[in-house]
């Protein structure tokens, strides 16, 4: 019971990352049906400015109470930003392209992402430093500690702002209304260029606090780190229903839990045979068995044929 | 008309001998290296013509394509090498290895084929990563794959006394392992550009094109659209499982770190960035992608060390640093690929406005 507890709460905390990643797909995926492949890549910078944000605080006279906070906003920053530049650069020429092209240089905007990382900030793992004192918390037998309660609420307030936004205010309005159809927001007089790049920058935001949530949970750093956590994302997202909002939040949490736990009872499970080490598996295994049963996800309603 | 043909069998001609000095060419010029890279290059070619079926010609995206081409090399890796303690001659193992690779795109296919667009996209390489990961984990606890450290001391392929692993006297001339590589290669690629060519005119090819166009009107024209989805699935998979074997008996060495997403990801790339559907255009984009990094490789460092007398990048890094961009510049460029079918730019020039209305959007938020 203590290791169901133990992996119930590990699940939680990888899944709410897992969410705020697959949100930024999601939204991208829903205005553009475009699958945004260097957003895994905007995590890790993400992570990297806050990084050096710190480090290079961390030796004044600042307290943690405004460090954290100022690197925060960084990496926000720096990551909407970049997500601004990125569509503009690389999609929106391609707008009316076939639609593999923009997939093309989605990939090849990921690997130079990665690559220009790996120049700058070298191929060793960086330690993020710990900022408070992380004090863990005993939970009927199980562990939680401090960073991850702290990813768990503030991934559930971010969430909750999102939604507010995207269904509260005339901006959101706006949005849903450029996904729904692109001609006739036109038509209503939205700006459809600016709603698109608030989508990519609202996107790259959150991608930059998961960024921090991963780093300080795991307390490395590491310019590859963006790769696997996109695609993970990415499967929580199409796990859930792409192009919904609530679905990815779904799916991000949904895919966490499965993977902990797959990772906790595989061996039982077969005897053995299996250990924790095909986790990554059993996550692709499980969304393959989903989709055969729920060809658009599980909260997905409909696709337009588009193959 | 007369001047026509023989011009075209001028042509012929001159592209055949051109084909077959070039490994003695290249050897010359520029070192043993460059006529291994000809071979991978060819090797490259077959799989992104293989993906170019299902991809290009019926217009489903597979992004776990490399899980047959694993498939294929681990078939020919475990029947021909001390591992299993088997030596199965090569013309065995690399039909096998096809009709093995032929038969996982059936299992992945047969379910997941219904599936719109993307959700294919990521179910393929779900498919990808979950075999990957199986070849990695399968020596525990009955040693299988090896793990991560991979097959080795692979048999190369050779008929009677005749072992392409080893240089050959031929007509006293002395004919290195690497161009008798090319050679069997050479064939196999002109096999597979002879099969998809006719494949492509025949009904099936039509029957593809139907469906990638609209799969709703192919299927009122009385196409079968799920089992012409699943043959075009079935015959990509198999030559990717063909160029596995080769790449086996070629390497003398497997292991899953040939076969990650990134291999998938590249062949993608090739079939896109050359020109989607388009036979020639598929061979230029495998050999483009092929020879262009390993010139920034070669090239980058003396280069900055002319302009400015020191090296700042790395050679590595600096390739695929260049390769990212050149995916960037060339699909902005050319967004169609740098040689489409006709077909596709006419399609391309037809949509403009087309293209606005079709978002892929559930109103589910």
């Amino acid at each position: 019971m203590e290791i169901f507890l133990q992996q119930l709460i590990n699940g939680l905390v990888q899944g709410s990352v897992y969410a705020l990643v697959a949100l930024g797909y999601t939204m991208v995926y829903g205005i553009l049906g475009l699958i945004n492949f260097a957003h895994g890549e905007v995590v890790m910078v993400g992570a990297m400015v806050a990084l050096m944000s710190i480090n290079a605080m961390l030796g004044s006279a600042f307290p943690p109470a405004i460090i954290l906070p100022v690197a925060l906003f960084a990496a926000i920053f720096a990551c909407m930003l970049l997500g601004y530049s990125i569509e503009r650069i690389a999609y929106r020429p391609l707008r009316h392209a076939p639609r593999l092209a923009p997939l093309i240089t989605a990939i090849g905007v990921s690997i130079v992402l990665q690559t220009l990382a790996m120049i700058i900030w070298g191929r060793e793992y960086h330690a993020f430093p710990q900022l408070f004192p992380n004090q863990s918390h005993n939970f009927g037998g199980a562990v939680i500690n401090d960073v991850q309660l702290a990813i768990i609420i503030i991934a559930l307030l971010v969430m909750s702002m999102l939604m507010l936004l995207v269904h509260r205010t005339r901006l959101g309005r706006a949005m849903r209304a450029v996904a729904e159809n692109q001609s006739a927001a036109i038509l209503m007089g939205i700006n459809i260029n600016q709603v698109i790049s608030i989508t990519f920058m609202l996107g790259s935001a959150l991608a930059a606090i998961a960024g921090i949530m991963v780093s300080a949970n795991y307390g490395v750093v590491h310019y590859y780190m963006g790769f696997m956590l996109g695609l993970k994302a990415f499967t929580a997202a199409v796990l859930g229903g792409i192009g919904n909002l609530r679905g990815a939040m779904l799916g991000g949490v949904l895919l966490g839990l499965i993977e902990s736990l797959g990772a906790g009872y595989i061996g039982t499970l077969t005897g053995g045979f299996m250990g924790s080490n095909y986790q990554d598996a059993f996550a692709f295994l499980v969304l393959i068995g989903v989709l055969i049963f729920r060809p658009s996800g599980l909260l997905g309603e409909r696709v337009a044929d588009r193959a | 008309m007369h001047k026509l043909l023989r011009n075209r069998k001028l042509h012929l001609g001159g592209t055949t001998l051109a084909l077959l000095v070039l490994p003695f060419v290249t050897d010359l010029l520029f070192g043993r290296g460059w006529v291994r890279i000809e071979d991978f290059a060819l090797l490259y070619i077959m799989l992104a013509l293989g993906l170019n079926i299902v991809v290009g010609f019926a217009g489903l995206l597979d992004l776990g394509y490399v899980a047959f081409f694993a498939v294929g090399a681990y078939t020919y890796a475990l029947l021909a090498s001390p591992q299993l303690g088997l030596h199965l001659p090569f013309w065995i193992i690399l039909p096998a290895g096809a009709l093995l690779a032929g038969f996982f795109g059936a299992l992945l296919g047969a379910p997941t084929l219904k599936l719109r667009g993307d959700y294919l996209a990521i179910v393929t390489l779900g498919f990808g990563e979950i075999i990957r990961i199986f070849l990695n984990n399968l020596n525990a606890p009955v040693n299988i794959t090896n793990g991560a450290q991979g097959i080795s001391q692979v048999d190369a392929m050779r008929i009677g006394d005749f072992s392409l692993g080893r240089n050959q006297e031929l007509f006293g001339f002395a004919i290195p392992s690497v161009h008798l590589h090319y050679y069997l290669f050479l064939l196999f690629t002109l096999l597979v550009i002879f099969v998809t060519a006719r494949l492509q005119d025949s009904r099936i090819g039509r029957a593809w094109v139907a469906i990638r166009e609209d799969e709703v009107a192919a299927e009122a024209m009385g196409i079968n659209t799920r089992n012409i989805k699943l043959l075009a699935f079935v015959m990509g998979a198999s030559f990717g499982g063909i160029s596995g074997g080769l790449f086996a008996g070629f390497q003398g060495f497997v292991s899953p770190e040939s076969f990650s997403l990134m291999e998938s990801i590249m062949i993608l790339c090739m079939v896109v960035l050359g020109g989607m559907g388009n036979i020639a255009g598929v061979v230029l984009g495998g050999i483009i992608l092929v020879v262009l990094p390993e010139v920034f490789r070669n090239g980058a460092g003396p280069l900055q060390q002319w302009l400015f007398g020191k090296v700042f990048i790395d050679p590595e890094s600096m390739r695929m640093l260049m390769f990212g961009v050149a995916l960037i510049v060339v699909m902005l460029w050319r967004p169609a690929g740098l040689w489409p079918s006709t077909r596709r730019q006419r399609e391309l020039e037809a949509t403009g406005d087309a293209a606005e209305q079709d978002t892929v959007y559930d109103s589910g938020r």
